[in-house]
């Protein structure tokens, strides 16, 4: 269960002051499936960073499953981005040089996942996001999509019981972007928790429920 | 994630990154292997002058005349006339002084020689048989000075390694040859051995001749350039130094020390004098040395840093999989010291066997100091690890979306 209330993000440059986020709360129940829609800039992204307990609000409240996570330590933070939640980065952020099969094996080894089963379940998932015959390929030898495919599966890979993903078929061809939906899909009839940024109509359509961000606020 | 696979996992971090792994261990192998070559050679140098005195004689006194006015010791040194034949034999029988073995009077100067069409300016010593007692000259070849060439003036000489690769060429005999100075031709009947190059190599470039023909007919004098006299042990050097420095005030009948017109060193004062030099040489050294740690160390520090922004980014990338801030710097931490470990490795390696060839070339003595390996490694592996483990330690401490971002 997710639920943020008067969450606000300034991001402060020099003597700049951004609003991000302005004033936002909102609930997310298990097993919801949520698109957050908006123009860019419209702080789609520094939300979906604050969910993912990458980065902490300036002021209002996040409690994740009746914890409040500003006040958890620096190794709680962790444990809860390895275990609780999976997050599908818009950049993909895959470590350079290294193949897509260990890019996705890596949340594992933080979670002392035993040795033998984190190759299968890593194989597993790049299955599953049609990745099997580009798993000894490094990040940069993959195509944009691709390497949105391995970040697809480095988040399901701990089994998530939320799953963030940030554009998501964003670099994907819409063939694949349906596969990737379609997985989604299963995962949330599995009783996943999924929250997905899109600015694509049909994309936002999978999901059941629409949060519409405009100028750091809910509209 | 236990501890080898940590060091598995940074290992394939390394070997993954093979510019930024070569790089650092570049600047490591620099730092280490220039400062331990540097210090290797001052302290060869060092050395080789120490040896190079010793070679000379430990219970050696040497007396010099003394010239007028122009102050104390040097220049003047063998510049003065005071010294005579009759003063050497005096030392040598008087009853009075007990602490001496033996006496070798020497008149030497500088003459051109000349063989065949070969010529070269080089050190004319007239002496008497015991010099190569005294003075530790060994014989490559033939045979060194009698006293009977002395008595009757025969026109031999004995040459020095150096003066007789001058006048023959390297690896050539020259005993049978003859040579010509101030155009008197003297035959060659032996060749010492060689008692090391190096600083004032004046042992292997020099022409032993026999003392009257030295005096007489190449230089044309009557009197002595210097006295060699040896003690009975190096234990009474300075009471020798006393007993003939009386002695020769009384003969020369001056009253005050401080007028006397010669001079008499022992060893210890030469190596006194001489490590005085040396150790303005070696303190140059040492400064260069500093200086070469100091560049191999930013170089180190460069490496490190500026691979920041790529380590921030991964950092915070594996914050963001759930890495534990511990983990992180664990990892880094472990990197470090493998890159400083493969490098000092590298870098020892490399400084000995460079300070090995520079040595032999310059005809140095060999020496190594585990101070100067324990130096070397320890600032440079300091380095490496403190400038690998800090912007790591700081980058943790981001959240990782900040990281992420980092540029």
């Amino acid at each position: 269960m997710i639920k943020v209330s008067h969450l606000t993000k300034i991001y402060r440059i020099g003597s700049v002051e951004t609003v991000a986020l302005d004033d936002v709360s909102f609930t997310i129940k298990p097993g919801e499936f949520v698109a957050i829609m908006g123009p860019s800039g419209s702080g789609k992204s520094t939300l979906m960073h604050i969910l993912g307990a990458l980065d902490l609000p300036t002021s209002g409240e996040y409690i994740l499953d009746g914890q409040k996570v500003q006040n958890l330590s620096d190794d709680e933070l962790a444990e809860i981005r390895n275990k609780k939640i999976g997050f599908v980065f818009q950049s993909y952020n895959l470590l350079p040089r290294t193949t897509a099969l260990k890019n996705v094996i890596l949340p594992m080894v933080y979670a002392d996942v035993p040795k033998t089963k984190r190759e299968e379940t890593a194989i597993k998932y790049l299955k599953l996001v049609g990745l099997s015959d580009r798993m000894y390929h490094t990040s940069n030898q993959l195509s944009g999509g691709q390497q949105q495919r391995v970040a697809i599966a480095r988040a399901l890979v701990m089994n998530p019981a939320i799953l963030l993903a940030d554009e998501p078929t964003g670099n994907i061809a819409s063939v694949q972007a349906e596969e990737i939906m379609k997985i989604f899909k299963k995962l949330n009839q599995q009783g996943h928790t999924i929250v997905m940024i899109t600015h694509e109509p049909d994309i936002a359509a999978w999901a059941k429920r629409t949060i519409h961000l405009k100028d750091g606020k809910i509209v | 994630m236990n501890f080898i696979e940590l060091v598995k996992d940074c290992a394939a971090t390394l070997t993954l990154n093979k510019m930024r792994t070569g790089l650092a261990v570049l600047g490591i192998i620099i730092g280490i292997g220039s400062v331990i070559a540097l210090i290797a050679l001052g302290q060869g140098s060092q050395k080789a002058v120490e040896q190079q005195i010793q070679s000379l004689g430990s219970n050696l006194l040497t007396i010099s005349s003394r010239g007028g006015s122009s102050g104390p010791v040097q220049g003047s040194i063998g510049g003065g006339t005071s010294l005579t034949l009759a003063d050497a034999e005096a030392i040598k029988t008087n009853k009075a002084i007990t602490t001496i073995a033996d006496v070798s009077p020497e008149y030497s100067g500088r003459r051109q020689v000349t063989a065949g069409r070969n010529n070269t300016n080089t050190q004319i010593i007239g002496v008497y048989p015991q010099y190569a007692v005294i003075h530790k000259l060994s014989l490559a070849s033939g045979s060194f000075i009698t006293q009977r060439d002395v008595d009757s003036m025969t026109k031999v000489a004995v040459l020095g390694p150096q003066a007789a690769e001058d006048l023959f060429g390297a690896n050539v005999d020259p005993v049978g040859q003859t040579i010509r100075v101030q155009g008197q031709v003297l035959r060659v009947i032996g060749m010492s051995v060689s008692k090391g190059g190096g600083f004032g190599g004046s042992a292997d470039d020099a022409v032993y001749a026999p003392f009257s023909a030295a005096q007489k007919q190449l230089f044309g004098v009557s009197h002595l350039t210097s006295i060699s006299v040896e003690t009975k042990s190096s234990e009474i050097m300075t009471r020798a130094q006393d007993e003939i420095g009386y002695f020769l005030l009384a003969r020369h009948k001056l009253n005050d020390p401080e007028d006397a017109d010669f001079v008499i060193m022992s060893q210890q004062d030469i190596l006194s004098t001489v490590s005085q030099v040396t150790g303005t040489f070696t303190a140059l050294l040492g400064g260069i040395a500093a200086i070469s740690l100091l560049v191999g160390g930013i170089g180190i520090m460069n490496i490190m840093l500026v691979t920041v922004t790529e380590r921030t980014r991964e950092i915070g990338l594996r914050k963001a999989l759930g890495a534990k801030k511990k983990i992180i710097i664990y990892q880094f931490l472990i990197e470090a010291v493998i890159l400083t470990a493969a490098g000092g490795l590298i870098g020892m390696l490399l400084g000995i066997s460079a300070s090995y060839f520079l040595s032999k070339a310059l005809s140095l003595p060999f020496t190594i100091a585990p101070t100067s390996i324990a130096l070397a490694i320890g600032v440079s592996g300091a380095i490496g690890i403190i400038f690998g483990w800090y912007p790591a330690r700081k980058a943790s401490n981001l959240q990782p979306i900040e990281a992420l971002r980092y540029e």
